[in-house]
């Protein structure tokens, strides 16, 4: 749809003899490109509808959404002030660690380290943890503090290098990199880094919650429970207090109050069990290795891993990959024709709406939109892949359409449809396909989290090796996850450089959410 | 340098405020039960209440939500009795040499898996094992679990020759019983295997619809759920502590605790009632 429209836009404008309309235009190139890869993909991606009579269950689904209903108040209040404890914390010591690893982010080494460790998803990271800390708070807030520690040093590193380097030749030349960073470029990107620390708490928030899947008493822990086992006004509540944590974040999260609310979210935090230095080592030198080369059967060791290779994890890498290049497109498409419902120009006063609309969307985990889609469409990829395009559009739309209200209004601008496709969606698009680029990676990341659909990617395999306590294939899998999160975000970032489009542009895109 | 060396040194001290708050010595044990998880933790306190006054020592229940999950914590000695499922328990005993199983529920002797399917997959219930099942799609409930798992896929390979994913057209994993019978009620899934006790239990809440879902066999029986307890028990907690546990829990009769597992009552056990569970795991390749 995308591409339909611009190449509309682009005819419409001049169409001369001989005119070759992907000449000189980036952007289009890449979008077709892509949009033709994805067709030609589709075969590939099994997308089978079986039929189905889901009658009954949408009927309990959608009177359990309306009727929402909890039995225990307290341990709801004790979740959610977990979730928010979780995340608080981990939030702090990834910005702290995130802020170093900036300052010597030039580094390859300290690049290439930020890369692996926000390449495996905070899930993988908890239950690798799980295996050293337990069921503890240490597992929870390490599990979101790494990953966005490698988040936060490549957003903050980026953003210093884009403030003006002027007031930093003033310096004496002896003063430390520390100063100069702390009195010239700090300054600067103050604003910057604020903002950026105020969206990623609001992903922390969800990743904490997703925690609670694997046992970490968050909201997500009463949440699974409640959903798997069909009570759906109980699931429902607790989907209702995401949403009104998420919404009211603005009304609470003030930065004179943080040290404060950090001090009360350590003292929230549920207790850890001592970790038991036997049992790290055990892990690291016995569990993650397979068991013939712990034999010393080397010859044997190739072969399986050599076995592993074809039978797992070359197939699951490349159908992990064609089903998060349908979704990016998917994504995109979905994306920009729901931007308009929660932009400012295009819905007037009937924003707001739109923005509770898109919260939801980018808030409800993809669990419970692929399990609805299941009972739908039946077992294949195709839950999955509408799953992964109604989440992440959720959330690129609510950027796009926050990007689009900082837009200038011409005086006499047109409106309503001519308004959405001639003058807003061409201004935005640039940025609608940053966003998209960056959140490739994500979106592969996240097909992990479908096994329920016996969809079998790379992320299917992993939870299979957890469940299975088969930890040296799990290890094995998840460095290739992480290597192949790697290859495509260096991928997307030649792909936006192509493009002209300045890798600090999504950085700043994602910016413009602050207050 | 020195930046980097405070911000370590930061990340240490995080580190270690959390891992401070450390508990104490007590007796921890959890359990998942195969059905209703809603108010874990106030049922289960009230068993940990129970034997605590039975046992004499400190008792807390912690809880969890996957049978790997339960393993680790057994492992890390971080609880020292697990309510396991009949694999996870075996996986748990090869992890902790010694371990032992003390006590299972009284259903646990004679459990069962029910193989049900939706009236779209016209396949009609029968005493032998349904071979019409073959090319429908099929699912699966939790992936470490033994009556959604081990033993349906067991009798699947033993009577299809062939793996679930050669076999069936779709092979899901719907990670619960319950979600296992709403897919297959609805149809999104056409077979489905499914604890029977979690079965019977919705058929008489009217959760289940026999028009739409009916169970098309049943497999053998086999052992399931059981007590397992670490090996060390006695040295930490005094001797005679692995006997005076075991009779506390076969001598529970109240009912509103037994109703957390939810079991009848529960009854002696020991490792090698889960022989054939252990024989059956290596025969499909789910344990080393």
């Amino acid at each position: 749809m995308a591409t339909d429209s611009r190449q509309a836009v682009a005819k419409s404008v001049s169409a001369p003899p001989r005119y070759n309309l992907l000449r000189g235009r980036p952007w289009l190139q890449v979008c077709g490109g892509f949009f033709l890869l994805a067709l030609a993909l589709l075969p590939f991606a099994d997308l089978k509808v079986y039929p189905s009579e889901p009658g009954q269950e949408l009927l309990r689904i959608a009177l359990g959404v309306i009727t929402p209903n909890w039995y225990d108040w307290p341990a709801l209040g004790q979740a959610l002030l977990q979730t928010v404890s979780f995340a608080l914390i981990a939030v702090v010591i990834s910005v702290v660690v995130g802020f170093g690893l900036a300052l010597i982010f030039h580094a390859r080494s300290v690049r290439v380290f930020c890369a692996s460790i926000r390449a495996v998803h905070e899930l993988f990271w908890a239950l690798i943890l799980m295996q050293v800390f337990g069921l503890s708070a240490t597992t929870g807030v390490l599990a979101i503090a790494i990953p966005y520690a490698g988040i936060f040093a490549k957003v903050f590193a980026e953003i210093l290098e884009q403030q003006a380097p002027l007031p930093q030749h003033a310096l004496a030349p002896s003063s430390s990199l520390l100063s100069r960073w702390l009195y010239t470029r700090l300054p600067q990107a103050w604003p910057q880094i604020v903002a950026y620390t105020r969206y990623r708490f609001e992903c922390a928030l969800r990743s904490s919650t997703i925690l609670g899947f694997i046992g970490l008493p968050t909201l997500g822990f009463y949440f699974e429970t409640a959903f798997k086992q069909g009570q759906y006004s109980q699931a429902a509540c607790l989907l209702w207090a995401l949403f009104a944590l998420i919404a009211s974040l603005r009304y609470w999260l003030h930065a004179k109050l943080i040290p404060l609310y950090v001090i009360i979210a350590f003292w929230l935090l549920p207790e850890s069990a001592p970790v038991n230095g036997q049992y790290f080592w055990q892990f690291i030198s016995h569990d993650i290795w397979p068991r013939t080369l712990q034999q010393g059967l080397l010859w044997e060791t190739v072969q399986w891993y050599g076995s592993q290779l074809w039978t797992t994890l070359l197939p699951a890498a490349g159908y992990t990959l064609v089903l998060s290049l349908i979704a990016l497109v998917l994504t995109g498409i979905l994306a920009t024709l729901i931007y308009p419902i929660a932009s400012r120009p295009l819905a007037g006063r009937g924003a707001f709406i739109g923005h509770g609309a898109l919260l939801m969307l980018r808030s409800t985990p993809e669990m419970v939109l692929a399990f609805v889609l299941l009972l739908v469409c039946g077992p294949s990829a195709l839950p999955a892949l509408l799953a992964l395009a109604i989440h992440n559009s959720g959330l690129i739309g609510y950027l796009v359409a926050r990007a689009s209200d900082e837009l200038p209004q011409r005086i006499d601008a047109c409106r309503g449809f001519n308004l959405y496709s001639y003058q807003i969606t061409p201004q935005i698009f640039p940025y609608l396909l940053t966003l998209l680029l960056y959140r490739w990676e994500v979106i592969m990341r996240e097909t992990a989290i479908l096994g329920i659909l016996g969809v079998t990617t790379l992320g299917f395999y992993v939870d299979s090796a957890f469940a299975e306590i088969r930890y040296d294939k799990a290890l094995l899998l998840v460095v290739v996850a992480a290597l192949l999160n790697i290859a495509v975000d260096f991928f997307a970032r030649q792909t936006r450089r192509y493009c002209g489009l300045s890798e600090s542009r999504a950085v700043f895109s994602e910016l413009k959410l602050k207050r | 340098m020195k930046q980097l060396r405070l911000l370590t040194a930061l990340a240490a001290i995080f580190t270690l405020l959390l891992s401070l708050q450390a508990t104490a010595a007590t007796f921890t044990f959890t359990a998942i039960p195969d059905e209703d998880e809603s108010r874990l933790v106030e049922r289960f306190n009230r068993v940990a209440a129970y034997l605590e006054f039975e046992l004499g020592v400190p008792v807390k229940y912690i809880p969890v939500k996957s049978y790997a999950a339960a393993i680790t914590a057994f492992r890390n000695n971080q609880v020292q009795l697990a309510w396991f499922g009949g694999l996870s328990g075996v996986q748990a005993r090869l992890a902790v040499p010694n371990s032992q199983a003390i006590a299972q529920g009284y259903e646990d002797q004679f459990f069962k898996t029910y193989f049900i399917a939706h009236k779209n997959a016209n396949v009609e219930p029968s005493t032998e094992f349904p071979k019409a099942i073959a090319g429908k799609t099929f699912t699966f409930g939790s992936k470490g679990s033994t009556s959604g798992r081990l033993m349906p896929e067991f009798y699947i390979r033993e009577n299809l020759k062939q793996s679930p994913q050669e076999a069936f057209e779709r092979v899901g994993f719907s990670g619960d019983h319950s979600a296992t019978i709403a897919q297959v009620q609805s149809g999104a899934y056409q077979v489905g295997a499914v604890n029977y006790l979690v079965w019977e239990t919705e058929l008489a809440a009217g959760k289940v619809d026999p028009s739409k879902v009916k169970v098309i066999w049943e497999t053998p029986n086999y052992p399931d759920y059981q007590w397992t307890l670490r090996g060390d028990a006695d040295q930490v907690y005094g001797k005679g502590f692995t006997k005076k546990l075991r009779n506390a829990l076969l001598n529970m009769k109240d009912k509103s605790l037994l109703k957390a597992f939810p079991r009848k009552s529960f009854v002696a056990a020991k490792n090698d009632d889960y022989k054939a569970i252990e024989d059956t795991a290596r025969a499909i390749d789910l344990l080393q």
